[in-house]
């Protein structure tokens, strides 16, 4: 086979390639086909890279015509079996509640990986006095790198947040705006420079371009962590995503600076992807995206609607396991509204143990899932269905909503500020607008929390103060063991 | 512009639309899953990666490609596997009374 026929072959892998993530994600669309889903999209993915190397192999290829150096082959082994083994390690290892910081870090390493990619052509052709670079190869270099750097260093910042190794409260500090500002304008003078220099209009010294480049990657890393610091741990879900897209198109830019179709088509539905999916939770929150990355929201120092102390502190009802156990053995439709303190706790299998023994019992027992219930839009239903919660009991928000005032009793564990009332009622808290749960409505509601400090939020619920709440205090876990024993007993 | 680079664009252009169409349709229920796919799938900059490792000629490319192909790889595998080990649990539980051959339709 001569060349040409080979590239046109290594072309069609990587459109199958693409193809087969379109199909993927579109057999992502229900439970029941997404598995198969996920795994065309891997077929397709091992195909293309297959592909990639074997092409890279073939004395002729244009990248390399001695086909693949000892050196290069060992780069791409070693590497891959190193960087894999660690990806496999991690996705077999991780508990299901530490998915979203995982799937942060998988999104940082993907955003440094394109930004080397980006940067690395550049630095070739820059030190290479015989190549010409033309002004789109500076401008896509520079997004790639930029868009790449700024996902890796927000994505680390993400993820210790989530994993509590950054402060998960907004940080501020004096001159972090000044800075985030600064990181921007050196960003976006550096672009001008390089685009300038490919032009031919300045000419810069010898390696002066490489040093630019690298003063734009060490501003966007900055930019990267400044602008994730001041953003609460509640939104670290919506800038993962928005993360996630940035990362999309990261590739893609790569894509057009190594003249690679599906390193462009594969970035473009990702960062297609991302973006949907950002403005979804955005919705969900009732939070504009620029209200997000504005940040600071969460500080537990919302000014009047902060409401300290003053509702708490006042007529808040304890129940006991036995008492909370016979309404629930009792009820004919109870509600069970999970959160991220179920999540935290591990309960999610003592969650479904009473809810089984409930439905035994001949209790009509229906989950309530926020929308951004867990950590992440759907992160619940993923938690429930590992403890093998059957599917048609999870209910959506907009399901659900209306069942509330039927319902017996609602049981809360775990959950705060998607139940507090004040979203609908109270235009000075800062979750006015939000759409929540409407427990409040049930005849009677069974919070399992473990003290009466607020939640992401920072502010008080008053779902706590009603009269028709009675509160379990207790961590998630052992207070539905408890409850499992005690409704046993009944 | 060379015309190279401006289908390059057209792709780009058509692949985000077909990913606005494609993505809007999915549940909530399997955003994180959703994520966590998208996730795995910009891993494909692992073959940006070989190709750079392919070209490398000098000290900083090799360093450069070798991080590049191992922050890839385990963006790839560690993602793909992390999805299928979410999805694993949206299975169907199995009807209360195990009727046979009936076992993947079941449950409404």
């Amino acid at each position: 086979m001569d060349e040409a026929t080979i590239y046109t072959l290594v072309f069609l892998a990587w459109l199958t390639g693409a193809a087969t993530f379109v199909i993927g994600l579109h057999l992502m669309n229900s439970p029941a086909t997404a598995r198969s889903g996920n795994r065309i999209s891997a077929a397709g993915m091992t195909l293309a890279v297959l592909a990639t190397f074997l092409w890279l192999f073939t004395p002729g290829n244009p990248i390399h015509p001695g086909g693949l150096s000892p050196i290069a082959i060992g780069i791409i082994v070693v590497g891959f079996v190193i960087g894999g083994g660690i990806g496999l390690w991690m996705a077999r290892t991780v508990a299901m509640t530490a998915i979203p910081q995982l799937v942060s870090l998988f999104n940082a390493v993907g955003g440094g990986a394109a930004a080397l990619v980006a940067m690395d052509d550049y630095i070739r052709i820059a030190s290479d006095n015989s190549a010409e670079l033309s002004i789109s190869t500076a401008v896509f270099v520079v997004l790639g790198a930029v868009i790449g750097c700024v996902t890796f260093s927000g994505s680390l910042v993400a993820a210790g947040k989530l994993q509590g190794w950054v402060p998960g409260q907004p940080i501020q500090f004096p001159g972090n705006r000044l800075i985030t500002a600064l990181a921007a304008v050196v960003t976006a003078a550096g672009l001008v420079v390089l685009v300038l220099s490919a032009a031919g209009a300045i000419s810069l010294a010898a390696g002066a371009e490489i040093a630019v480049l690298l003063l734009i990657v060490a501003a966007a890393l900055i930019f990267g962590i400044t602008m994730v610091l001041p953003i609460g741990g509640a939104d670290m879900p919506v800038v993962i995503s928005l993360l996630n897209s940035f990362t999309g198109t990261a590739a893609a830019m790569a894509g057009f600076v190594i003249s690679n179709p599906v390193l462009i088509i594969s970035g473009a539905l990702v960062g297609a992807a991302g973006g949907i999916l950002t403005k979804l939770m955005a919705d969900a929150m009732n939070r504009s995206l620029t209200n997000i990355m504005v940040g600071g929201f969460g500080t537990g120092d919302n000014g009047p609607a902060g409401a300290t102390g003053a509702a708490t502190s006042g007529n808040v009802r304890e129940v006991s396991v036995d008492d909370a156990a016979i309404q629930l053995a009792y009820a004919q439709r109870v509600i069970i509204v999970p959160g991220y303190g179920l999540a935290v706790a591990q309960a999610q299998h003592a969650v479904r143990e009473l809810g089984d023994l409930l439905e035994s019992r001949g209790v009509d027992v229906a989950y309530a899932i926020h929308p951004v219930a867990g950590r992440m839009p759907g992160h619940m239903n993923v938690l429930l269905a590992e403890a093998n919660v059957p599917y048609p009991q999870l209910k959506e928000m907009d399901e659900i909503n209306s069942e509330f005032e039927r319902a017996d009793v609602a049981l809360v564990v775990g959950a705060n500020d998607v139940t507090n009332p004040a979203a609908r009622t109270n235009k000075q808290s800062p979750i006015y607008g939000m759409p929540i749960l409407n427990v409040d409505q049930a005849h009677s509601i069974i919070v399992i929390k473990r003290s009466m400090r607020p939640g992401y939020a920072g502010i008080d619920n008053e779902l706590y103060t009603n009269p028709k709440t009675g509160m379990l205090f207790a961590d998630a876990r052992e207070g539905l063991n408890e409850l499992v024993a005690a409704v046993k007993q009944v | 512009m060379s015309p190279e680079l401006l289908s390059s664009l057209a792709i780009f252009l058509l692949a985000i639309l077909v990913g606005f169409e494609v993505i809007s349709k999915v549940p909530a229920t399997l955003h994180t899953p959703l994520m966590s796919g998208a996730n795995s799938i910009h891993g494909i900059v692992m073959v940006g990666a070989m190709l750079i490792a392919a070209a490398a000629d000098n000290p900083l490319s090799y360093v450069l490609a070798f991080v590049a192909m191992l922050f890839g790889a385990a963006n790839v595998v560690g993602g793909y596997v992390v999805t299928d080990r979410m999805l694993q649990m949206f299975r169907r539980r199995e009807p209360p009374k195990p009727a046979a051959g009936d076992n993947e339709g079941a449950g409404k």
